[in-house]
C-alpha cells in the first residue's frame, strides 16, 4: 500500500464520531459572519445596518484576486456590521444577522438529486467558484479559484482528491464521503473539467475502509477517477506529502505542486464545488465535527457559517466539566481557542474539546541528541537544530536552514522524549523568515 | 666551544636578523594608522558592549565618535554625562545635553484590574505567545508577561513581579540600553526622560480600543476620556487612537492629570505622598 516515504508519526487516532451520522444543526436566533474566512484579502460588506438579506445572499464583495465573496448563511435583517473577536482574541470585521425564518435566495437549486451533467465551460466554473466564495476547506481554507486558475505556462496532468483525514479526532470528511459519495464525485469531475485533466485519484487513509470501498463503488460509473488505499500515517493530509504517496513526485523546495503538474483539493472542497457549480448554491454551511472523549453527544454538524460556536458546542453536550483545552481543528495543528464565543467560519473542520489531564504540556527537558525528530519529520528537515536557531533569533541561518519548508504539523513536537516546544520556535522561525525575505524582496 | 654550538648560536642569530628586518618593512608597509584617541575615549566607556547606542559594542562608538565632526546622534546612555564629557574633552569638543532616560511599562494590568480569561501553558516566550493569540486576559494590547524583557536585560535592572505578573524596572540599575525596548514584541516598553529626582508621570497603558472595550478588558485602562487633556495647563498631554500620551519634555510633574485621572492609568512614580487624597494611586507608584 502507497505512503509518503520519509518521516511521519501515527498518533492515537481517536476517531470517536466515525459512526456518527451528519446531523442538521437548527438555525441560530442570530449568526455573525466574518467578511475574512479565508487567507487573503477581507472581502468589502456590501450589505448596511437594517438590510433585509435571504439565506444565499451575497453580503461581502471579494476583494481582489486573493479574496473571495461571503455569502448569508441565514434569512433576516442586518442588526450592525462590526468588529468582532475571533478564536485568538483579535478583532476582525464581522456581519451581524438577525434571523427570521429560512428563507432561500431562489437561485439556489434545492433539489437533491444528482446532477452529473456539467456544461460549464473552464472559465464558467472557475467564476463560479469566486462567485460562490469556495475555499478549501481542509483547514487553511485557501481561495479555490486561486488553485484552479493553472497559471500560464504550467500544466496540470493530475488531480488528487484528499480524502485522508489523518488528523486523530476529526470525521466530518469521513462521514461526507460516505453520505455524499456521487455529489463528491460529480464535484471531482467538474473540478477535473475545470483544470482540463482527465485523471483525478482519491486518496483515502486504510483507517476508512467503508469509505473507500463506498467511493470506489460509485467511481466506476465516473470516468478517469480512480479511488487509492493509503497507508495510515500522519501527516499523509498534507498537499506534498499526498502528493509523493500518490504520484511518487516530489514537490521542490520553494514551489508549488503545479510546478510538478498536480493540483490538490478536499474532499469538502470537492462538495462544495459541486453544490456551488450544480446547485448554485454559496458556501455558507459545512460540516464540523465536535468531539473529545467526554463529550456526551460526540458527532459531526452540519452547520452555518456565523453560528456562534457556544451553540454548536452544546448542541453536542455542552462542554464537559473536565474541559482544559477548545482546540480549534484537529489536536495535531489545530489551535487552542481562549475566547469561546465566536462564530463558525469556513475553514473549521472540527472543534476537539481535550480534558484537562491530556491537555497540559510536561516541562521542557534539554535535548539529549536523539534525532527522533529528525527521523520523523516529513520534510526531512532538522528540527532541533530549526527550534535552537530560532530561539537564539539567528533566523537567517534558519532560512538557509530551510525552515520555510516546514508545513508545522507538529511531528517533532509530538516525538519529542523530552518535551521540547520544538514547534513552537519553528513556527516564530518560519514566519520572521518570511517576512525577512518579503521585505528584501 | 664545541663547533655545533657555535654554528646553531650563529646561524640562528643570522635567521633572526634577517626576518626582523623583513618584519620591519613589512610592519612599516601595511601599517594602519590608528587614532590614539579611540582608546582613550573607550576607558571611558563603560565596555559593558551593550548595544544603547546602536553601535554593535563601545569601541564602535569611540571609532565613530573619533570619526565624526559633531556629536551629531552619538550617546552612550549607560555612560551617561560623565562618559560624553571625557570624551568631548579628548577631542576638544562639546558634549551635546541628553536628557537621561529611564525604561518605563507601558501596562499596570495586574491579575486584580485585569482578570484572567484564559491559560497559556507553551513556551514562555512573549516572542511565541504573541504570535498565537492577545494574552491571557481580554486586552490584546498589554504585557504578556513572559518576561522577554527581564531575559534581554543585561544591567540586572529588571524582574518579573510574581504576584503581578508585570515586568519591574529598578531605575537605579537601569542604564536605559533599550535592549528591553527591543525584546518586548509588542512594544510596551518606553524610555522616558528622567524626570528630577527620578520623578515621572506617565500613562501605564496601551490599550487602543474604545474606552467601554478598554475598560471591559482591564479596570486600569485608559479609555480615551480627555479629562486629563482638560487638566493639563501645559499642552504635554495627547489623545491617539483612544489613548494619552504624556510628552515628558513638555510636562511639569505638576501631578494634576494623575488626580483626574477617573481609571488610574496615569501613574505617578517617586513622588511624596499626597496629603489629602489619592490612595489607590499610591499602590499603582510601585510599579
Amino acid at each position: 500500500m502507497k505512503t509518503f516515504p520519509s518521516g511521519g508519526v501515527h498518533p492515537p487516532e481517536n476517531k470517536l464520531t466515525a459512526e456518527v451520522p451528519i446531523e442538521v444543526l437548527p438555525v441560530p436566533e442570530k449568526v455573525v459572519i466574518p467578511v475574512s474566512q479565508h487567507i487573503g484579502t477581507p472581502a468589502v460588506p456590501v450589505v448596511e445596518k437594517g438590510d433585509k438579506v435571504r439565506t444565499g445572499q451575497l453580503i461581502a464583495r471579494g476583494n481582489g484576486f486573493m479574496s473571495t465573496n461571503i455569502h448569508s448563511s441565514v434569512s433576516g435583517t442586518v442588526s450592525k456590521i462590526e468588529s468582532v473577536l475571533d478564536g485568538t482574541g483579535f478583532r476582525q470585521t464581522a456581519v451581524f444577522i438577525d434571523v427570521a425564518g429560512d428563507d432561500w435566495a431562489e437561485t439556489i437549486d434545492r433539489d437533491q438529486k444528482v446532477n452529473r451533467e456539467c456544461n460549464l465551460s473552464k472559465e464558467e466554473i472557475v467564476g463560479k467558484c469566486y462567485e460562490c466564495g469556495i475555499v478549501g476547506l481542509g483547514g487553511a481554507a485557501f481561495p479555490s479559484h486561486v488553485k484552479l486558475t493553472v497559471p500560464e505556462g504550467k500544466k496540470c496532468e493530475v488531480l488528487i482528491i484528499n480524502g485522508v483525514e489523518c488528523e486523530p479526532y476529526l470525521t466530518s470528511d469521513h462521514r461526507l464521503m460516505l453520505e455524499k459519495g456521487e455529489e463528491i464525485l460529480a464535484g471531482v469531475s467538474v473540478l477535473m473539467k475545470a483544470l482540463g485533466v482527465t485523471k483525478a485519484m482519491i486518496g483515502i487513509e486504510n483507517n476508512k475502509l467503508n469509505a473507500i470501498s463506498h467511493l470506489t463503488e460509485i467511481s466506476r460509473s465516473f470516468t478517469g477517477i480512480t479511488v487509492h488505499p493509503l497507508k495510515v500515517k500522519y501527516p499523509q493530509g498534507a498537499e506534498k506529502q499526498l502528493i509523493r504517496a500518490l504520484t511518487g513526485r516530489e514537490v521542490p523546495s520553494g514551489h508549488l505542486p503545479i510546478d510538478v503538474g498536480v493540483v490538490v483539493q478536499n474532499i469538502a472542497t470537492a462538495f462544495a464545488v459541486y453544490e456551488a457549480v450544480q446547485k448554485n448554491k454559496p458556501l455558507f454551511e459545512r460540516v464540523v465535527t465536535v468531539t473529545g472523549k467526554d463529550v456526551t453527544r460526540p458527532g459531526n454538524y452540519l452547520v452555518r457559517t456565523g453560528t456562534s460556536l457556544l451553540k454548536l458546542i452544546d448542541a453536542a453536550g455542552g462542554r464537559p466539566e473536565s474541559t482544559g483545552k477548545v482546540v480549534n481543528g484537529g489536536p495535531m495543528m489545530g489551535k487552542a481557542i481562549s475566547n469561546m464565543d465566536i462564530p463558525v467560519v469556513k475553514g473549521m473542520s472540527g472543534i476537539v474539546v481535550l480534558p484537562e489531564n491530556e491537555s497540559l504540556r510536561n516541562a521542557a527537558m534539554p535535548c539529549i541528541r536523539c534525532s527522533k525528530c529528525i527521523s520523523v519529520c516529513p520534510m526531512n528537515l532538522e528540527p532541533y537544530l530549526l527550534a535552537a536557531l530560532s530561539e537564539k533569533s539567528m533566523f537567517d541561518k534558519a532560512a538557509g536552514e530551510r525552515i520555510t519548508d516546514c508545513m508545522e504539523c507538529g511531528s517533532c513536537s509530538f516525538t519529542c522524549p523530552a518535551n521540547r516546544p520544538l514547534l513552537d520556535y519553528i513556527r516564530l522561525g518560519k514566519s520572521t523568515a518570511m517576512k525577512m525575505a518579503r521585505e528584501k524582496k | 666551544m664545541n663547533s655545533t654550538v657555535l654554528i646553531t648560536v650563529v646561524s640562528l642569530s643570522l635567521l633572526a636578523l634577517v626576518s626582523s628586518v623583513i618584519l620591519y618593512f613589512v610592519a612599516q608597509k601595511f601599517k594602519v594608522f590608528e587614532d590614539p584617541r579611540i582608546d582613550e575615549i573607550q576607558a571611558f566607556l563603560p565596555s559593558a558592549n551593550c548595544g544603547g547606542c546602536g553601535f554593535a559594542g563601545c569601541r564602535n562608538l569611540a571609532e565613530a565618535m573619533v570619526r565624526s565632526d559633531s556629536f551629531e546622534g552619538l550617546n552612550c546612555p549607560v555612560g551617561g554625562e560623565a562618559a560624553m564629557k571625557e570624551a568631548a574633552r579628548i577631542l576638544g569638543k562639546v558634549a551635546p545635553v541628553v536628557d537621561p532616560t529611564v525604561a518605563v511599562v507601558l501596562c499596570n494590568g495586574t491579575p486584580e484590574s485585569r482578570p484572567r480569561t484564559s491559560r497559556y501553558d507553551g513556551t514562555a516566550d512573549c516572542r511565541i505567545s504573541n504570535s498565537l493569540y492577545i494574552g491571557e486576559s481580554d486586552c490584546s494590547y498589554g504585557c504578556i508577561g513572559n518576561g522577554d524583557c527581564v531575559r534581554s536585560c543585561t544591567f540586572g535592572a529588571m524582574y518579573l513581579d510574581e504576584r503581578t505578573g508585570l515586568p519591574v524596572v529598578i531605575d537605579e540599575k537601569c542604564v536605559s540600553c533599550g535592549a528591553c525596548v527591543k525584546a518586548c514584541p509588542r512594544h510596551r516598553i518606553e524610555l522616558r526622560k528622567k524626570g528630577k529626582k527620578d520623578r515621572k508621570i506617565y500613562v501605564a497603558c496601551s490599550n487602543c480600543d474604545k474606552g467601554g472595550a478598554a475598560r471591559r478588558a482591564c479596570k486600569v485602562a485608559c479609555i480615551g476620556c480627555n479629562k486629563c487633556v482638560n487638566v493639563c495647563k501645559f499642552g504635554a498631554i495627547t489623545i491617539e487612537n483612544n489613548l494619552a500620551y504624556i510628552d515628558a519634555s513638555k510636562c511639569t510633574l505638576c501631578r494634576k492629570c494623575v488626580a483626574e485621572c477617573p481609571t488610574n492609568a496615569i501613574v505617578e512614580v517617586n513622588f511624596p505622598p499626597r496629603v489629602s487624597k489619592a490612595e489607590p494611586v499610591e499602590e499603582n507608584a510601585s510599579i
